[in-house]
């Protein structure tokens, strides 16, 4: 450089700096112009969003409420011998609670008159619950039992605007007249809208009864299953990137795999319940129906995702770091355990919980399992028959209602995609106080 | 460069360390070291000197077998250390490592705090008994890093928290905290001011009595300063290796000189 030759240059013109040049104009420009395109994309995201928040909460918030009828019941000894007596028991046990109910109202000074075919409109068959309970409780007898009995779909849809006295056309289901003596009892106090905790807590019911169905046997299905795709999918995904990542040899048996578990990702999730049908039901003989075969449906599907964020993280550490280690005397297990995977823990996480939501919301291969349909009839009487007891899942059981004909289901269809983000946020939740925690080792 | 004190040492010979004989890398098609043959010495400093990209860091690196983590190096010849082939295939690199200590080129501390950066390669070869033992091996550490007045109220910090040369004296605080044979220090002073450099320096004459030191430094001073051997690496090739004091005075080939008096470079 010594034997380089200066020649004299002009020394460029002035330009203050309080004025931008016509290029800095421009580049300014395209940042701004960028900076309005993505405030737009954001707008438009969350208006999506909102959209379809709204409508959610809107056509899932009815199904947490239920048109409720209360009575104050006492049936005494005498009386239940009698009915008991009788040829058709739950018919006497009717025409009981249909006097209480004429009592009640006179009592309040309400006129309205009714036959036994109008309160079987409305409350559904009565007796029969009126019996059950008191053949379970006989020490109930003579006393004043308060009964919460749920209103017939219809009924309920009146209460929630669904059902109009304009739209009504009279049939055996509901009639005119009907509504009027559904209007007393609401003005008397007698019926009401109430949460409907069935709802939350309750199993499926049949198709006549959507009254009584609940999400929350159904729940309980996806929680075990989400158990068998963690406990799984977790340490299988991030041993298999850890060892694809850091310990195997570079070559095309590896290149071959990489590609494959990458083509896996993008297997249509149908294709995992046909696969889980043939081995897991058919071949190794796993019960039907069980959050067990769904999870391990669920884990194969989502073992990509895991390896391929795992495997994405891992990438993402630097190489000094494994150096740093192996220079001071750290076998490569020792320098990826101590140092690269608490450091990718972060990435092991968001990519875990992307591949757990889309396993929650899975419904095609459950299909194929046996999990959708009349399934999920109750609670499993313990931690492993929640693994083995035939259940549903959520978004089958949410597919099964939207298949069904009364609307009254449909409602309750949206209420199970309300009970589905909860579950899905505080499955997030937790995975981003785990990961907070991780991050905060630096 | 005519204002360097180069003092005429006394030559005593002293045993060899590590020999490598022959030694070719390449990286892929790339020959990053050719034909090297070099003996270095124990308990003295050899300094690594040539122009960037001439392999000096190459080199270093095969002495700890740091290149078996590059898939595409491929390494040729033979490196002995106490007699022994460290490319043997009994050899577990993870023991000589524990023998063979490095500090690299770029500071690299773990993302932890500053206590358990030191304190990580004496726990993992079990050199501490209890706590407080591990307490004093790091502040040793530290003091010899020349870094422990800056960070002793701050040890549960990250180090990645300290600045460019508090991270490398880290660096090197945890590379001398297992105790090596041999230290490899790639340009450890590059990113230090002149009084941290003089504290690394006075280190490297320190640990020159018991092991064997080798630095990579693109300060001529530097390596006049702390070296009893130089090597100097170009384009692959070791062009001269002598005594320092020889090399710097009076060197043989005109590309070393041409280097040290700056006209290459
Ligand atoms: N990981 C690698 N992959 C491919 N080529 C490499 C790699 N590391 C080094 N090289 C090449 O090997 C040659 C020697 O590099 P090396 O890092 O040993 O140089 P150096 O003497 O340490 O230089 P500097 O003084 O700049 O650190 C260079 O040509 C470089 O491009
Ligand atoms: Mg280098």
């Amino acid at each position: 450089m010594t034997d380089a030759t200066i020649t004299p240059v002009p020394s460029p013109p002035k330009t203050p700096l309080t004025e931008a040049d016509p290029r800095t104009k421009k580049r300014n420009a395209a940042e701004k112009r960028f900076q309005y395109y993505g405030i737009a994309a954001i707008a438009v995201g969350l208006f999506f969003l909102i959209v379809l928040m709204v409508s959610i909460v809107r056509s899932g918030l009815p199904a947490f409420t239920q048109a409720v009828v209360s009575v104050d019941f006492t049936l005494t000894e005498e009386q239940y011998d009698e009915a008991e007596a009788q040829l058709f028991k739950t018919a006497a046990y009717q025409s009981y609670f249909n006097a209480v109910l004429r009592e009640e109202l006179r009592e309040r000074g309400l006129d309205v008159d009714f036959d036994e075919a109008a309160i079987e409109r409305i409350l559904g068959k009565t007796g029969g619950t009126l019996r059950e309970f008191f053949r379970a409780n006989e020490d109930q007898l003579g006393q004043p039992v308060s009964f919460e009995l749920s209103a017939s779909s219809r009924v309920d849809g009146y209460f929630k605007g669904r059902v109009t006295r304009e739209a009504l056309q009279d049939s055996r289901f509901l009639q005119q007249s009907d509504l009027d003596l559904v209007d007393a009892l609401a003005d008397a106090g007698i019926v009401f809208s109430a949460l409907n905790w069935n709802f939350i807590t309750g199993a499926d019911s049949g198709v006549d009864n959507p009254g009584g169905a609940g999400i929350g046997a159904s729940v309980v299905g996806s929680f075990f299953m989400m158990l068998v795709v963690l406990f799984l999918s977790l340490p299988i995904g991030v041993a298999a990137s850890i060892y694809l990542e850091e310990f195997a040899p570079q070559n095309k048996f590896t290149d071959l795999i990489e590609v494959n578990i990458s083509n896996l990702a993008a297997v249509p999730s149908i294709v995992f319940g046909i696969l889980g049908l043939a081995v897991f039901i058919q071949f190794m003989h796993l019960p039907q129906s069980a959050p067990l075969v769904g999870g391990l449906v669920l884990a194969l599907m989502t073992l990509p995702t895991i390896i391929i964020s795992t495997r994405a993280s891992l990438k993402a550490v630097p190489p000094s770091i494994r150096e740093a280690a192996l220079g001071v005397g750290a076998s490569k297990m020792q320098a990826v355990f101590h140092h690269v995977l608490p450091l990718a823990m972060p990435g092991i996480l968001t990519g875990t919980i992307i591949g757990l939501a889309q396993a929650l919301g899975e419904t095609a291969p459950l299909l194929l399992i046996g999990m959708v349909g009349f399934v999920a009839r109750g609670y499993p009487d313990g931690f492993v028959a929640g693994f083995t007891d035939p259940n549903s899942a959520m978004p089958a059981q949410i597919y099964t209602w939207a298949a069904r004909a009364d609307v009254s289901f449909y409602e309750k269809a949206w209420g199970g995609i309300i009970i589905l983000l909860v579950f899905l946020l505080t499955m997030n939740a937790i995975a981003i106080i785990l990961r907070r925690r991780f991050e905060r080792r630096w | 460069m005519d204002d360097q004190r180069i003092i005429e040492r006394t030559t005593v010979m002293k045993d060899i360390k590590i020999a490598a004989t022959n030694v070719n890398v390449f990286y892929g098609d790339t020959h990053a070291i050719k034909d090297v043959s070099v003996g270095i010495e124990d308990k003295a400093v050899t300094a690594f000197i040539g122009p960037s990209g001439c392999g000096k860091s190459t080199f270093l690196r095969c002495l700890n077998r740091m290149n078996d983590t590059i898939d595409i190096a491929r390494i040729e010849g033979k490196i002995e250390l106490d007699g022994e082939d460290i490319y043997d295939k009994r050899v577990d690199p993870v023991q000589l490592r524990a023998k063979v200590g490095m500090v690299f080129q770029k500071p690299n501390p773990f993302p932890k705090s500053i206590y358990d950066n030191v304190a990580y390669g004496p726990r993992i070869h079990g050199l501490s008994r209890n706590k407080a033992e591990l307490d004093e091996i790091v502040e040793k550490s530290l003091r010899r890093g020349a870094i422990w007045n800056e960070v002793k109220d701050r040890l549960d910090q990250p180090g990645t928290g300290l600045s460019g040369g508090q991270q490398q004296r880290l660096c090197i605080a945890r590379a001398v905290a297992t105790e090596p044979e041999v230290l490899l220090m790639d340009e450890p002073c590059s990113a230090l001011d002149p009084i941290a450099t003089a504290q690394i320096e006075e280190l490297i004459d320190d640990l020159k009595q018991r092991y064997s030191v080798v630095i990579v430094t693109h300060s001529m001073q530097q390596a006049a300063r702390v070296s009893q051997k130089t090597a100097f690496f170009h384009l692959g090739d070791l062009v001269e290796y002598g005594e320092t004091g020889h090399i710097f005075t009076n060197p043989e080939d005109s590309r070393t000189e041409s280097y040290i008096t700056g006209r290459i470079g």
